[in-house]
C-alpha cells in the first residue's frame, strides 16, 4: 500500500487517544503507583501486569502482522532490525531508568497528564515534560559530537 | 471485589496498550515509541534533521495530540486517576525529566518502544533495555526513597 499521509495521522491520533485509555484505567497515570513499583519495601506490582497484559496481547499479533509484505497505510515498514547491544543503548537505559525512579513518569504517562495537570493546578506533569523535552533537545546537539554507536 | 480491580485494572489497561501498539504497526507500520515519537516531532525543527523528519510530522504530531487527548477525556472522566502524585521537590522532577528525555533519546526507546514492542517481537536490545532501566529504577527508588505521603 503507498503512503498515505493523511490516514496515517488519522490512525495516529487514534492509536494515541486509545494508548492513553489504556494507561489511565492501567493506573500509571500516578507516578506514586510508579514509584511504588520500583519500590522492592512496598511494592506495587501493577506496572508489571500492565506490561503483561500489553506484551501479551502485541507479541501475539506482531509476527501474523509483519507476515504482510507492507502496512496498511505505507509502502514499508519502519521497524528497526539493530540487534547489537552498545554502551549507548546501555547508558542511556540507565540514565532513563534514574529519571524514572527520581520522578514517576515516562514520556508517555507525563503527556496523558498534561490535561490534568494545567486544570487541577498540579505542576508536576507539566514541569516534567518541560525538562524531558530540553533533555531531548540537549542529547540531539550532542549526539553528533559524541558519535557513540546505537 | 477490591483485589479483582488491584490485578485486573493494569491487566486490562495493558491489553489497551497492547493493542494500540498492534494498531500502529498493522496501519502505519512503526513502532508505538512515544519517545521517539515525541523526539522525532521535536527533532524535526532542527536545521540539521533530514527531509524525512519533516514529512513525518503530521503523523507524530497527531499521536501525540491523540494522548493528550485520551488524557483530557481520562481527567473528565476520572480525575481521580491523576490525583497520586510523587510527592517529588520541583528539583527532584525536573532532574528526573531531563533524564528521561536524554536518556531515551540515547537509548532509542522508553517502557513504550522497548518494553511494550521491542520485547514482543523479542528483540534482544529491547529486553537489555528494558531489563536495565527497570533495574536502575529500582536502585534510584532504593537510594533515593519510596513514595512520601
Amino acid at each position: 500500500m503507498k503512503k498515505q499521509i493523511t490516514l496515517q495521522s488519522v490512525n495516529s491520533f487514534f492509536v494515541g487517544f486509545i494508548f492513553a485509555i489504556g494507561l489511565g484505567l492501567a493506573g500509571m497515570t500516578e507516578p506514586h503507583k510508579i514509584i511504588s513499583f520500583l519500590d522492592l519495601k512496598n511494592w506495587n506490582p501493577s506496572l508489571i501486569l500492565v506490561m503483561i497484559g500489553a506484551i501479551s496481547f502485541h507479541a501475539l499479533f506482531y509476527p501474523l502482522i509483519r507476515k504482510r509484505p507492507f502496512p496498511m497505510l505505507d509502502a514499508h515498514w519502519h521497524v528497526p532490525n539493530r540487534k547489537e547491544i552498545t554502551a549507548r543503548l546501555i547508558i542511556g537505559s540507565s540514565l532513563f531508568g534514574m529519571g524514572w525512579g527520581l520522578s514517576g513518569f515516562c514520556p508517555g504517562p507525563a503527556l496523558a497528564s498534561l490535561p490534568a495537570s494545567i486544570l487541577s493546578g498540579k505542576h508536576e506533569a507539566i514541569l516534567f515534560v518541560a525538562t524531558m523535552c530540553l533533555g531531548m533537545i540537549l542529547f540531539n546537539s550532542i549526539e553528533h559530537k559524541i558519535g557513540l554507536k546505537k | 471485589m477490591e483485589h479483582l480491580n488491584f490485578l485486573l485494572n493494569p491487566l486490562l489497561g495493558g491489553l489497551i496498550i497492547g493493542i494500540a501498539a498492534s494498531l500502529m504497526l498493522f496501519m502505519n507500520g512503526r513502532i508505538a515509541g512515544i519517545s521517539g515519537i515525541l523526539n522525532g516531532f521535536i527533532y524535526s525543527f532542527s536545521k540539521r534533521a533530514p527531509r524525512d523528519y519533516k514529512v513525518d510530522r503530521p503523523w507524530r504530531f497527531s499521536l501525540i495530540c491523540g494522548l493528550i487527548s485520551g488524557g483530557f477525556v481520562l481527567f473528565l472522566l476520572s480525575p481521580i486517576l491523576f490525583e497520586n502524585q510523587s510527592g517529588r521537590s520541583p528539583i527532584t522532577i525536573a532532574l528526573g525529566g531531563l533524564l528521561v528525555g536524554f536518556g531515551t533519546v540515547m537509548a532509542g526507546g522508553c517502557t513504550s518502544g522497548h518494553g511494550v514492542c521491542g520485547i514482543s517481537r523479542l528483540s534482544i536490545r529491547s529486553i537489555v533495555a528494558t531489563v536495565t532501566f527497570i533495574t536502575i529504577g529500582i536502585l534510584t527508588v532504593a537510594i533515593f526513597g519510596g513514595n512520601f505521603q
